[in-house]
């Protein structure tokens, strides 16, 4: 039976077990002539968990153990001298052979007689495995359903119960998102910590130069690992693409949320929303063909040297890229404020542009420095545009229409091409990153008290 | 001011009893008059061609059951609904002999000469001082930093918040009590010193002893100011207004003396209004 069988006909005991629970507690209501604590829906769905929640519980465990423990017992079987002359790895790529075979799928060179051997034995214990399994659930399905059924009383707080049981499952799936994002920055730790065994974080956090060389041109060429030039180069861009963002984003949605008509405003706001759903690697390709000539070109005429790829360019483009976060949020935040705000400040007699100065946009100002900052730390974290756009020339200089690094361009670098995994020039990716998401993070957190501040105000 | 409270309304006839009553100001100087106004909201109407005089330094009352269209015709006294896309006003009304909806008029100059304090407190996210600062400014009536403190000084006192707010006045107005932020919003307007003053029931938020302040406020006012308010409270009514206006469905039904609509209206619908038979 396949696991996809097994969890349907689970699912449709559930359906009968629900159904058997609200007909028996109907039966007890009226047999008794009691009010019955609960509504007969949550004596069925109640029923249906006691039913269904165990053998999942049991299928879940066993699809983890199982593959292990019937890996253990074919290799236990194996001759011994077999086992010893194989290293670790070569074992691990045997039991995978074998595993395919006994799975009915064809490998490379069609199995030797040890390893069809092995096979055989294999799918007899994952039949038999799956047998018990079988076997396992039904009575674990079956008790559950009578149990609860034969509990169903007046008394029974059914309703309390499946109230619990849905609070446990919303939790456990918030749960999943939370842990998942501290295993993968418990992971990156590891790994940053593993570099800092190569370079010391002073070396990284302070150093000026940027120069890995390749981990493949010996182990004595350990290169310079110096955060500052590709930090400067992040901040470079992400300040060239706030400084186009923030006035235009900003205007927007002034524009927007006080002066529109409401015809354009339901027109124009899904097309600046448009912009944010446009993939990144079409702003870069986009900067790299059209931007970065053009303002090459005019640089030309003007009499200033700009390179095709350059912070400008990516910048520009990056802040094109990230108008309709700061003209959304700050649209939202601006219509939140009250009317009443406004009109207090007209019935004292402001004009509209005064009012919205002097009432509305201070009113609104934790909210919109809130916006800028989220947009900051997109623009911090964005990499396609940049990997096209700004040159990837990892030194410290301040003229914006030289080409620049950043991180995100870097660890796409470091990361691309054969790398050995061990070596500090692919673990100094992980560095990279860690320091990119505490620089995001902070940012974030930043914004998100500055924003609960401002809603406090009016609630 | 008439403090006799009638617990007994709606049930029975208000008498607004004695001589102590208000002074009679319906024989004053016409400060606003309406003629023929109609607004309309889309395509609905909510005003059916109101004509209604606002004689000076009076207190007038408009009272009527809820969307009968009291805000409404108050907000237009000072064009508060040109703020609304859909608000379109039709007739005349003058104020000082001049159309206020005159193409030429200055809106700004309106708004400061007629003032409004509206129901829900509504203070500016700004310190207190700034709050009352803020029309002066707007409207350059104080040259000086010593002028200005003693516009938000004497608005203060005038509305009897002077002494609860004056070791605080860099704190924010929002961060003061329901009452006190009122009487801070009656302050503020006081500040760019109107000639009238709309109030859109501005006790309605607010507790019974910081109403009584508000009245209290509105009585010594009316020495100085025109105001024109709006309440659902029948006895404030009584208590305040010199006269008062019944409004029922989109119509002025009846305006007169306080005392003659609470004890002697001459319409079928006032009647059965403030004796409590609808409403
Ligand atoms: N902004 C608006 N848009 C559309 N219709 C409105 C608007 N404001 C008021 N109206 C309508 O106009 C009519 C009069 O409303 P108004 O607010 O003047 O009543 P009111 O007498 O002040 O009532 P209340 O005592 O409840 O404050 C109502 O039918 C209302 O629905
Ligand atoms: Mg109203």
């Amino acid at each position: 039976m396949t696991n996809l069988a097994l969890i349907a006909t689970l699912l449709m005991i559930m359906a009968l077990a629900y159904h058997m629970g609200l007909t028996r507690s109907r039966a007890v209501a009226a047999e008794h002539d009691v009010r019955m604590h609960s509504r007969p829906g949550y004596y069925g769905a109640l029923v249906a968990l006691w039913c269904g929640l165990p053998a999942l519980a049991l299928f879940l465990l066993w699809s983890f153990l199982a593959p292990q423990l019937i890996e253990m017992l074919v290799t236990h079987q194996l001759p011994a001298d077999m086992v010893a002359g194989m290293s670790d790895r070569e074992l691990v790529t045997f039991l995978r052979r074998v595993t395919a075979l006994a799975n009915e799928r064809s490998v490379s060179g069609g199995g030797t007689s040890e390893e069809l051997a092995a096979a055989a034995h294999m799918a007899r214990l994952q039949t038999f495995e799956n047998l018990s399994l079988v076997a396992l659930m039904a009575v674990f399905a079956v008790t559950g359903l009578v149990v609860a059924r034969r509990n169903i009383s007046p008394q029974w707080r059914a309703r309390n119960q499946v109230e619990r049981v849905i609070t446990i499952a919303l939790a456990a799936s918030s749960g999943v998102a939370i842990f998942t994002t501290v295993g993968i920055v418990l992971s990156m730790l590891g790994e940053t910590l593993k570099f800092f065994t190569f370079i010391s974080p002073a070396e990284f956090f302070l150093g000026t130069t940027w120069n890995p060389r390749f981990s493949t041109s010996g182990t004595d060429a350990q290169g310079e690992f110096g955060l500052l030039p590709l930090l400067w180069g992040t901040m470079m861009v992400s300040a060239i693409a706030l400084l186009v963002a923030i006035p235009v984003g900003l205007m927007t949605a002034i524009y927007m949320a006080e002066y529109a008509p409401p015809w354009l405003r339901n027109v124009a706001k899904p097309i600046i929303e448009i912009l944010a759903g446009i993939p990144t690697i079409v702003y870069g390709f986009f900067a790299l063909i059209v931007i970065g000539p053009f303002l090459s070109n005019v640089g030309d005429l003007i009499g200033i040297n700009i390179r095709t790829t350059s912070a400008l360019t990516a910048g520009l483009v990056m802040g094109i890229m990230i108008i309709p976060f700061v003209s959304s949020l700050s649209d939202d935040i601006i219509t939140q404020v009250p009317k009443s705000l406004r009109d207090g400040a007209l019935g004292l007699g402001a004009t509209k542009s005064e009012t919205i100065r002097q009432v509305v946009l201070p009113a609104a100002l934790p909210g919109i420095v809130g916006a800028f900052l989220l947009a900051a730390s997109r623009a911090i974290g964005e990499t396609m545009i940049v990997v096209l756009a700004a040159g990837n020339n990892p030194v410290l200089h301040a003229n914006p229409f030289e080409a620049v690094s950043t991180i995100t361009v870097t660890i796409v670098n470091q990361l691309t091409g054969d790398m050995d995994f061990a070596s500090p020039q692919s673990l100094v990716a992980f560095a990279l990153g860690l320091t990119l998401f505490v620089i995001t993070l902070g940012l974030n957190v930043i914004a998100l008290i500055v924003v609960r501040k401002y809603r406090q105000q009016y609630e | 001011m008439n403090t006799s409270a009638h617990p007994n309304i709606p049930s029975s006839m208000v008498s607004v009893g004695g001589g102590e009553s208000r002074k009679s100001k319906a024989t004053g100087n016409v400060k606003m008059s309406a003629k023929d106004v109609k607004v309309f909201y889309g395509n609905t109407q909510a005003i059916n061609g109101i004509d209604i005089d606002i004689y000076e330094n009076e207190v007038l009352a408009f009272i009527g059951p809820s969307g009968c269209g009291k805000s409404t015709f108050l907000r237009c006294l000072n064009r508060m609904n040109d703020t609304i896309d859909i608000c379109r006003v039709e007739g005349k009304i003058v104020l000082d002999d001049q159309d206020i909806y005159a193409p030429d008029r200055d809106v700004v100059l309106l708004r400061a000469q007629v003032g409004i304090v509206f129901q829900k407190p509504n203070p500016f996210p700004k310190s207190i001082y700034e709050n009352i600062a803020y029309g002066p400014r707007l409207h350059g009536l104080a040259k000086r930093k010593a002028e200005l403190d003693d516009v938000v000084e004497s608005s203060l006192r005038r509305a009897g918040l002077w002494e609860e707010v004056k070791d605080r006045l860099d704190q924010p107005g929002t961060g003061l009590s329901g009452g006190q932020q009122q009487r801070l919003c009656i302050a503020r307007t006081i500040a760019v010193s109107p000639d009238i003053i709309l109030m859109d029931e501005p006790c309605s938020a607010l507790d019974p002893i910081a109403t009584g302040k508000v009245e209290q406020l509105i009585d010594e006012l009316s020495e100085s100011y025109t105001i024109v308010m709006v309440t659902h409270n029948m006895q404030q009514a009584a208590r305040v207004a010199d006269r008062t206006a019944f409004f029922h469905m989109g119509d002025l039904v009846e305006v007169d003396s306080t005392d003659t609509i609470f004890t002697n209206p001459q319409n079928q619908r006032t009647h059965d209004y403030i004796t409590g038979r609808f409403g």
